[in-house]
């Protein structure tokens, strides 16, 4: 093979790391039956590919040949750690054993992952350690991004997912979807992590790029899974949500890669068809008795979707929704959202008495987009010190490239005063 | 990331141990190190002659001392390290989890310092 073959191996190889790394560990958990033998399974088989794509060339199913390369590679480790352990010889050779039982149909694949996130939102499981563990088998996120998102230290987000994986393990948790019956008790976990998914390729939290295609796609797939399998107003809020927002996804990066906030986006680029299906959804998942903290974020996320400028959003609309969400959800990036809004009706000053009320508290202290949404409102009063001062920290808190750059340039447009205006 | 792994055992557990208890420790240790070449984690891995043959230095105004022994007596001392580029901390986790001096000692997991945000506001 040329050079310039081996090369197109290569980036082929990349690409497929990035879409298939997870499905193919979601699949080598259910056929090995344990997380870690699984994660190593996975690494061996994409450094296998590595070694053998450029030379034979790429398989005709990659992912299936992903799996079984990892199954072989994790007998193989098994059989090495047996010299040491006979309890370990006997699981290589049941593994050997139920090879030619094995299925790797495509569909049945597909819901491996689903099946995932329900093992990781097992109610056995405390509620902080199944979300931390799904994004970490789910998204492939790591321990330290996981840590950074909730504002925790990376050893204590590690340790909760070392005790989750242990009850897995001594409990027997089997890994398959529940009986419609239990789903109920898992589905707000579920929920949170598909939610989770789809903000993390939305803004990912870290990185060169502002969005991960591939998560958001994912996301709103499982979400229209779920909503097969349970039809709940929550579930069909969320997928109405993560619609609305996907709308906007080509509108809020430019053509050069950086950030477009909505009230500069060109909304002739919204994409119509996402709107229409989510603009129903909302409907659904308002029309009950009692409406959810999705249903409610999908209905602020209606009010921007139907004005056709930013000038005639119906911004005492959103924050009266807001003021509900409060209610239903007393999470401080809630009540920054609402002291944004807020702004937006009554005037700069209004919004940043509240947000100075939420980082006096401490929470958001460390949050970049408190900070960032701080900087703007301080510029638009005027304030031009302390918004340089806010920009700054907010910068310093921020990790992804593109966040940076749109933070950058903020603070370099601020006009250079010596007083405060 | 870059994570160290560093490996403690009190003496007391290897004095207990007989010569052929010690030789599958270590032929264990050995191919616990192939593995991890083989899995790319291995940076580096080494172990160490005991601490009571340590040098411990220092430089106070200017001056060089040199005293013989670890900096700190304790039961468990510094018996080895290993070096991994991990995916995160979990990984590394589950590697300090098989080095098998874990089962006797104890193994501290350090992680990397980031040193990109001091570049950038030396930068600045």
């Amino acid at each position: 093979m040329s050079l310039d073959a081996v090369g197109q191996v290569r980036e082929h190889l990349d690409a497929v790391y990035r879409s298939e790394s997870r499905r193919v560990l979601a699949t080598l958990i259910r056929i090995l039956g344990d997380f870690d033998l699984a994660e190593e399974a996975v690494q061996d088989a994409f450094t296998a590919a590595t070694e053998q794509w450029p030379r034979d060339g790429v398989p005709a199913n990659p992912r299936a040949w992903l799996v079984s390369t990892g199954r072989f590679k994790a007998v193989d480790r098994l059989r090495r750690r047996a010299r040491f352990d006979a309890a370990v010889a006997k699981l290589a050779t049941q593994l050997d054993e139920q090879a030619d039982q094995l299925s790797n149909r495509d569909d049945e694949m597909e819901d491996d992952r689903l099946r995932l996130i329900f093992t990781c939102c097992h109610p056995a499981i405390a509620p902080d350690a199944q979300v931390a563990m799904a994004l970490r088998e789910v998204c492939g996120l790591t321990t330290e991004e996981i840590a950074r998102a909730y504002f925790a230290a990376p050893p204590t987000v590690a340790q909760r997912i070392v005790r989750a994986k242990a009850k897995i393990r001594s409990d027997h948790i089997p890994y398959e979807l529940p009986p419609p019956s239990e789903m109920g008790d898992r589905l707000d976990g579920v929920l949170q992590v598909v939610y989770l998914v789809f903000t993390e390729g939305y803004a990912a939290s870290s990185g060169a790029s502002l969005t991960r295609v591939d998560l958001c796609d994912e996301a709103i797939r499982l979400g229209r899974l779920v909503v097969e399998l349970l039809p709940d107003p929550e579930a069909v809020g969320l997928l109405a949500l993560m619609l609305l927002q996907d709308s906007r996804r080509i509108a809020r990066v430019s053509a050069q890669g950086e950030l477009v906030l909505l009230p500069e986006q060109d909304r002739s680029l919204w994409n119509r068809d996402r709107i229409a299906e989510g603009l129903l959804l909302v409907e659904r998942s308002t029309s009950g008795p009692t409406v959810g903290a999705f249903a409610l974020q999908a209905a602020i996320a209606a009010v921007h979707a139907e004005s056709a400028t930013a000038d005639a959003t119906d911004w005492s609309q959103i924050v009266g929704l807001y003021d509900v969400l409060v209610q239903a959800d007393r999470s401080p990036v809630v009540e920054l959202n609402r002291a944004v809004a807020v702004a937006m009706l009554e005037g700069p000053s209004a919004g940043l008495a509240l947000i100075d009320a939420i980082i006096a508290r401490g929470e958001l202290h460390d949050y970049h987009l408190a900070h960032a949404a701080r900087a703007d409102l301080l510029r638009r009063l005027g304030r031009l010190t302390d918004a340089r001062a806010a920009y700054e920290r907010a910068l310093d808190l921020t990790l992804q490239d593109p966040e940076r750059r749109f933070l950058a340039q903020r603070l370099s447009a601020l006009p250079r005063l010596a007083t405060d205006g | 990331m870059q994570y160290l792994c560093l490996v403690y055992v009190a003496g007391a557990e290897f004095d207990a141990m007989s010569q052929s208890e010690l030789e599958t420790f270590q032929d264990e240790s050995m191919a616990n190190d192939d593995e991890l070449q083989r899995s790319g984690h291995l940076v580096m891995a080494q172990a160490l002659q005991p601490a009571a043959t340590a040098t411990t230095v220092r430089v106070r105004n200017g001056k060089l001392s040199a005293t013989v022994g670890p900096f700190a007596e304790t039961t468990e001392q510094l018996a080895g390290f290993v070096l991994i580029e991990a995916r995160d901390l979990n990984d590394a986790i589950e590697v300090a989890g098989r080095i098998p001096m874990a089962r006797i000692g104890s193994i501290e997991v350090r992680t990397e310092m980031d040193l990109q945000q001091v570049r950038d506001r030396a930068a600045r």
